[in-house]
């Protein structure tokens, strides 16, 4: 009974919280009220059980997407006072149609009453081949791998999209991140501390990911946010894009995944196939490898498209 | 009402804001960010599923968890190219709305570019 009144209240505390993200008419606020949804909705992920999405939702979904949304906020601001809300009638259209999309998702289950299907058990049962203990980072690094080399792409194709929005004179130059102005302040301070704790707990999250709750996603986040952190406060410079280094930390991760997928032909039986026993020493190396290349591939998304000429 | 039920309502609800708001709301800011909350209520949809199929000593069936986490990263990188074109957009002409004519008087014209 308590279980079920903390869930509801969670639920009650989300509808609200959408519904004031949704209705609220300066995107500035909306956008802070949206940060602090995500944070209860990774209350919500714990309470479905499931640790690994709680932390990816905490980190991504809330964390770095609203400092992304927050920073066009401001941009944005002289645009807003332009803007004009459909009249009544569309409204009251508009959210009849939501009322009848969500009632008919949440009937769904009183007209399907289908059987719960559930691969909890095939995922077990081989998960002790791999050597790994989180069936989370099984589905991700062994039966699912290919997705998830995919997906680490998928940040570099949009790194790359986000860059070539830039003019062609700055190619390869800084990004226009908008520094942090008070040199003497909390956030500076923080900038000068947390950073060498911030990359240990990276470090951490990514090595425990293996057994318990964790990866190389939520590291490679909470070293991005070391990263952006040490960027807006100007304690270290935001490097300019052409740099050879810069990019090879970019490529590591997924090249490093491809080094070991091709591999797999040769020492094992397929692509992405890991040899016998060595399977979870390949897979940690792959973690620390895109660790580092996801930090780096979030703080730029963070940073936006190059803004000044390049270095000659 | 279990666990399972209360989120499933959750997520469908979640899905309704974010379509209204997507609908409704004039800003394209605004909209990429309803966008967001309706993302979210889908992944929630997929966490009940995963949730029902509990079993083998796991709260929660790992395949969807997974996907979740993966999906996630997607939302994020599209986010980040949306937000990064609609800049753009604003540098190039001033403006960031998605008006195709110029009923609307309060918009100035965007200085012979278009």
């Amino acid at each position: 009974m308590t279980q079920s009144l903390l869930d509801i209240g969670i639920v009650g505390l989300l509808f609200a919280l959408g519904a004031w993200t949704v209705l609220v008419r300066e995107v500035r606020t909306a956008t802070i009220v949206f940060i602090t949804y995500g944070l209860l909705l990774s209350l919500a992920w714990i309470r479905l059980h499931a640790v690994d999405v709680a932390l990816t939702e905490a980190a991504i979904g809330s964390g770095v997407t609203g400092m992304l949304l927050i920073n066009a906020a401001a941009r944005l601001k002289p645009t807003e006072r332009h803007a004009m809300r459909p009249a009544l009638p569309l409204r009251m259209v508009a959210a009849l149609v939501c009322l009848a999309v969500a009632g008919g998702l949440a009937a769904m289950p009183l007209y399907a009453p289908f059987q719960p299907a559930s691969l909890a058990a095939e995922a077990v049962d081989n998960l002790s081949a791999s050597g790994l203990g989180n069936p989370v980072a099984g589905v991700l690094f062994v039966y699912r791998a290919f997705d998830t080399l995919l997906e680490k792409v998928v940040l570099l194709l949009a790194l790359i999209g986000v860059w070539s929005l830039a003019p062609d004179r700055f190619w390869g130059g800084a990004p226009g991140l908008r520094l942090f102005g008070q040199q003497a302040s909390v956030l500076v301070l923080l900038a000068r501390t947390l950073p060498p704790f911030g990359i240990m707990f990276a470090l951490y999250m990514t090595w425990v990911g293996a057994d318990e709750p964790g990866g190389a996603f939520q590291g490679g986040t909470v070293l991005a946010a070391m990263w952006i952190l040490v960027m807006m406060t100007g304690v270290w410079a935001v490097p300019a894009l052409n740099s050879v280094r810069l990019r090879m930390m970019l490529l590591a991760g997924p090249l490093c995944f491809l080094a070991i997928g091709f591999s797999g032909f040769f020492l094992a039986d397929a692509f992405l196939d890991y040899p016998d026993g060595y399977a979870k020493p390949l897979i940690i190396a792959v973690e620390f490898a895109l660790t580092l290349s996801i930090g780096i591939a979030l703080g730029l998304l963070a940073a936006g498209p190059p803004a000044k000429a390049p270095p000659a | 009402m279990n666990a399972i039920t209360i989120y499933w309502i959750c997520g469908s609800g979640l899905v309704g804001f974010g379509l209204y708001g997507l609908i409704v709301n004039p800003q394209p800011l605004a909209k990429i960010l309803a966008l967001n909350l309706l993302g979210s209520g889908v992944f929630l949809l997929f966490g009940v599923i995963a949730r029902r199929g509990a079993g083998a000593g796991l709260g929660g069936d790992p395949v969807p968890q997974a996907l979740v986490i993966t999906g996630i990263v997607v939302a994020f990188s599209a986010t980040a190219i949306a937000v990064a074109l609609l800049l753009r957009l604003f540098e190039v002409s001033g403006e960031a709305n998605l008006e195709t004519d110029d009923t609307d008087p309060g918009v100035p014209p965007p200085d012979g570019k278009s």
